[in-house]
């Protein structure tokens, strides 16, 4: 295997690996802040706003594994 | 073959400041917003008119939002917070604009396109030694000029672009975070005292709390570096996107992405300043025992 197969493969499974365990984490935050809004409605907007938060964290990690894929792609 | 760079493109020199063209969108986004705050604020009437009523709605519901988070002092951080909303989300939308990114110069074969030798150039330079048995027709030339790579690479008719996304850029959001990071390290000194602050970190009381305290002094770096690559990785790929979306299929399929893109300008901004705000929030309360 040359080194240009192995830098398609290798930036195609670190974004394809790198993006299942924030998709499992934001499948969760959402689920939850769901559950919480439907037991208690008057606090949608304290919720909504955490829940956003907490998702920009679990979203940094699939950056960090599109930055890498990006990387070893095109420098 | 579409052409991606990661870092942003020299334009030209001023002295020995090579000014790229996300530079060059940088300087033009704070243009607007100066000019556009002045002019609101010189024709500032007591019967607002609508674009004052626009302007006056943004910083009462941004002043709400981080009230709920900072509580008392939020007057004191707030001048900072808005702006980095404010700014990060017009660099995030110039990106979208027309004639961004598909607007460009030439340059000519002597200057370098990128402020340093792209690693490229220096990985596949040492690579042509060792391969001289394979016929590799690429390896021709035993000199590796810069023009030849970039006119293989691209099939544009020009050979930069002359304006970008400034949050395209790794250099502006590593400047914004690290900006934010220090402002935060001052403002939990000034409101706490230096001695009690950095005795957050450093603490002799107990084991468990000397590992705590180097735990958080890690973690202080660590958001240095999430708070730049979340914004630079979320807009450098909305960037890549539609780029590709575009080569494939051109014209209709961009706009959802388009769409997408708009939201997300807004969203990372909002992430950025909220971000802040809660760390701010956690670095001038006490410690809690």
């Amino acid at each position: 295997m040359d080194a240009d197969s192995m830098k398609l493969l290798a930036s195609a499974l670190a974004i394809g690996l790198g993006a299942i365990g924030p998709g499992i984490g934001i499948g969760i935050l959402g689920g939850k802040a769901m559950e919480a809004i439907g037991r208690n409605p008057e606090a949608e907007a304290k919720i909504r706003t955490n829940m956003i938060l907490a998702i920009a964290f679990a979203e940094a990690i699939a950056i960090y594994a599109l930055v890498i894929a990006l990387i070893i792609q095109f420098v | 073959m579409v052409h991606i760079s990661l870092s942003g493109e020299v334009l030209f020199h001023l002295g020995s400041l090579p000014v790229t063209n996300t530079l060059l969108t940088t300087w033009l986004v704070m243009l607007f917003i100066i000019v556009s705050s002045v002019l609101i604020l010189s024709t500032y009437k007591l019967m607002p008119t609508k674009s004052q009523i626009v302007v006056e709605s943004l910083v009462y519901g941004l002043y709400s939002m981080f009230e709920s988070i900072l509580g008392k002092s939020t007057s004191k951080f707030y001048p900072l917070l808005a702006t980095l909303f404010i700014f990060i989300m017009f660099c995030n939308w110039s990106g979208l604009l027309p004639g961004v990114g598909t607007i460009g110069i030439k340059k000519s074969e002597q200057t370098l396109t990128h402020a340093y030798a792209p690693i490229a150039y220096a990985a596949s330079e040492t690579r042509q030694e060792p391969q001289t048995e394979n016929n590799n027709p690429k390896t021709k030339a035993t000199t590796h000029t810069q023009e030849d790579s970039s006119a293989k690479r691209s099939e544009r008719p020009f050979d930069i672009p002359l304006f970008r996304a400034p949050t395209a850029d790794l250099n502006t959001t590593l400047a914004l975070s690290l900006i934010a990071m220090a402002m935060m390290q001052f403002w939990g000194m000034q409101m706490l005292g230096s001695l009690t602050y950095i005795g957050k970190f450093i603490t002799f009381s107990s084991p468990i709390n000397f590992f705590v305290g180097i735990l958080e002094l890690l973690s202080e770096f660590g958001k240095i570096i999430s708070f730049a690559f979340r914004l630079f990785g979320n807009i450098f790929a909305g960037e890549v996107l539609l780029v590709i979306i575009a080569a494939l299929i051109p014209l209709i399929a961009p706009i959802p992405f388009l769409g997408l893109e708009i939201f997300v300008g807004v969203i990372q901004a909002l992430v950025f300043a909220m971000l802040l705000a809660v760390f701010l929030s956690l670095a001038t309360t006490k410690a809690q025992h």
